[in-house]
């Protein structure tokens, strides 16, 4: 067995009157890749470095492999961990830092030049072994932590916003890396970002938080196509948002009433469902919506005309005013539009039944 | 003329007081007493030559820096335990440290060797309390010596080797610290193979300052040594006042600017000066 399973069980953490972590359970099977999404603030930071040992738990408990870890300091707990900012001894060539954490457990020489050889390999990097940290670029720094982080066998990979300083080209490259490294090694991985494309594209699981509540854990797809709250709708991707009273809810689907016209509404999945007659929040993808023909027809059609379009090369990306529903947001291939896009011109919307799906309102 | 000429030649006038005083302050006593070291009592290296014969003269000198050594290794010692400390403090408690540091600077080294006599001397409050405490039966010879000397320039210096070092340390992020414990360092591997290598360029730093700064002491060894150790500085001041030996005082000066001069040469290869002394650098 390679990876381990590490789960959180009703974590809180507090400093003074503000709780940075509030009752945050989740469980992550091993060789799996977490990854800890929401904005600044959200606490996401401060449950890894719980995980890591560096913030002692108000209360709630950390678990490995069902074993109490929480009293463990941070170098008994055997947990690679790459840093924001990477954190590299300036002081130690690249094979040094690779070496540091098989030096401070006393391995022999011959072990540690074995075990960095192949560390360096991993992260194609042999070749720059005797430099200093400074002289590598960002990208370079970054894969020398990854390095440092996994030469040691550890029971767990941390990583606290690995690819946040780097360029969008560079961060995309090292993106598909860090996948193909998790692959390729099956260590549980668990990952810090506010970045919602790293996060979709790297895990298995994500934790959504927010205010230090954790708003939803799910599957990548699961979070994305069926997202639990409007916080988790906009936060990963983007949502337009349909308000009015819901009619009929069953397992199957529902109608939602506005002023002007009942939006159809099949549920592809389990979701939370609205009270019958009570007020219904839909949270409704840009990219599921599109732009109809003339005479062609789908399951809820809205007429409005443009105001705003932008044209991003693949795509187009429309603001629909609507008469009853406000501005809704279209984003559609470019070889799909019916109509070269102009402000002021009338369009038809038109998307499926299971395109849109109930959210509950975030609590305050 | 042109008039970015005409300007330079401005600049260069606003500068001439600066040079003048220079020049007339520093160059000029240095050159006058280089000269007497060779011309008194008649001209030739007739000083130079007691550095290799005159027993009293390598006395003074090795003494001297048997004396700078020590300061400077107990004084880099004491700042770098109180440098830690501050570096570890509380930003609160990191202010009170730091005028707790600075605090004895503001007091003359007269007044502090004077302090340092009372408590030290057979009848001071050290050899008191060990007496009544009944540890001792004889006060200890504490002061009017080389350990008198050393005590009192060692709390001189310790500011000073406090400053370059704190800097130094401050300098160090703290997420390396906690990066070196996350890859599996004991708080004891962290200081060791960490912190230290890191704080290092601060230690050169504050003991090359210390040392230097040692190397011309006059009032503390004079007050705390009691006549009976002499340092240069004193027994150069002997030799002119008293003795009016012009040519030995001189050359044993010119020693002591050609000392500093190499000191520093030499760690100007291992250490960025300009850097050590706070101008630039960052």
């Amino acid at each position: 067995m390679k990876g381990h399973a590490l789960s959180l069980r009703r974590l809180t953490k507090r400093y003074g009157d503000f709780t940075a972590v509030d009752d945050v359970s989740l469980e992550v099977e091993q060789g799996q890749f977490l990854t800890l999404l929401g904005p600044s603030g959200s606490g996401k930071t401060t449950i890894l470095m719980a995980v890591a040992g560096f913030v002692e738990p108000t209360d709630g408990h950390v678990l490995l492999d069902g074993r109490d870890i929480t009293p463990l300091p941070p170098e008994k707990r055997d947990f690679g961990m790459v840093f924001q900012g990477y954190a590299l001894f300036p002081h130690m060539s690249v094979a040094d830092n690779v070496a540091f954490p098989l030096r401070v457990r006393g391995q022999s020489r011959a072990d540690r030049e074995a075990k960095v050889r192949a560390a360096l390999d991993l992260v194609q990097l042999s070749a720059f072994a005797e430099r200093l940290p400074k002289q590598l670029s960002g990208g370079q720094q970054q894969r020398v932590a990854l390095a440092r982080a996994l030469v040691f066998d550890p029971n767990l990979l941390l990583l606290d916003e690995p690819l946040s300083a780097l360029d969008k080209k560079l961060r995309a490259e090292l993106q598909e890396e860090l996948k193909a490294l998790h692959r390729r090694i099956g260590r549980t991985f668990v990952n810090v970002t506010h970045d919602q494309e790293e996060a979709l594209s790297l895990s298995d699981r994500i934790a959504i938080l927010n205010h230090g509540k954790l708003v939803q854990f799910g599957g990548p797809g699961e979070l994305y196509e069926r997202p639990r709250t409007r916080f988790v709708a906009d936060f990963l991707g983007k949502s337009n948002f349909l308000q009015g009273i819901a009619r009929g809810p069953d397992a199957a689907g529902m109608l939602l009433e506005t002023p002007g016209q009942g939006i159809h509404v099949r549920f592809a999945g389990p979701v939370h469902m609205p009270r019958d007659g009570g007020r219904a929040l839909l949270s409704l993808r840009p990219e599921k919506i599109t732009v109809l023909n003339p005479g062609e027809t789908a399951e809820n059609v809205v007429e409005g005309t443009v105001r705003a379009f932008a044209y991003l090369g693949a795509g187009f990306s429309l603001v629909v005013e609507t008469a009853h529903l406000g501005e809704i947001r279209a984003v559609l291939p470019a070889w799909q539009s019916p109509v070269a896009p102009a402000e002021g011109l009338p369009v038809r919307l038109g998307w499926a039944a299971d395109a849109a799906v109930p959210v509950e309102e975030d609590a305050a | 003329m042109n008039a970015s000429g005409r300007a330079s030649l401005g600049w260069w006038l606003l500068l001439l007081p600066a040079v003048a005083l220079v020049l007339f302050f520093y160059v000029a006593p240095i050159v006058q007493v280089l000269t007497i070291s060779f011309t008194e009592p008649e001209p030739g290296l007739g000083n130079y030559e007691r550095l290799l014969t005159s027993e009293g003269v390598q006395r003074v000198i090795f003494t001297t820096l048997r004396i700078c050594l020590l300061t400077t290794f107990f004084a880099l010692l004491l700042g770098y335990a109180i440098a830690y400390a501050i570096t570890l403090a509380s930003p609160r408690a990191r202010s009170w440290w730091i005028l707790a540091v600075l605090v004895p600077l503001w007091i003359s080294v007269l007044v502090r060797a004077f302090a340092w006599v009372t408590l030290l001397r057979r009848q001071g409050l050290v050899n008191n309390t060990l007496m009544q405490a009944g540890v001792i039966s004889e006060p200890l010879p504490l002061v009017w010596n080389e350990f008198g000397i050393l005590v009192g320039m060692v709390h001189y210096m310790v500011p000073f080797a406090v400053l370059p070092m704190l800097a130094s340390m401050r300098e160090i992020e703290p997420r390396l610290l906690a990066a070196a414990r996350g890859l599996g360092a004991s708080r004891g591997q962290v200081f060791r193979q960490v912190f230290l290598p890191l704080s290092m360029p601060g230690v050169i730093a504050a003991g090359v300052l210390v040392f230097i700064f040692s190397l011309g002491f006059y009032i503390t060894p004079a007050i705390l040594g009691g006549g009976r150790t002499l340092m240069v500085a004193e027994w150069i001041a002997l030799q002119i006042l008293d003795l009016i030996r012009w040519g030995l005082g001189t050359m044993m000066a010119t020693m002591l600017v050609v000392a500093i001069m190499v000191t520093l040469l030499v760690f100007s290869r291992v250490v960025d000066l300009r850097r050590m002394f706070g101008s630039g650098g960052g």
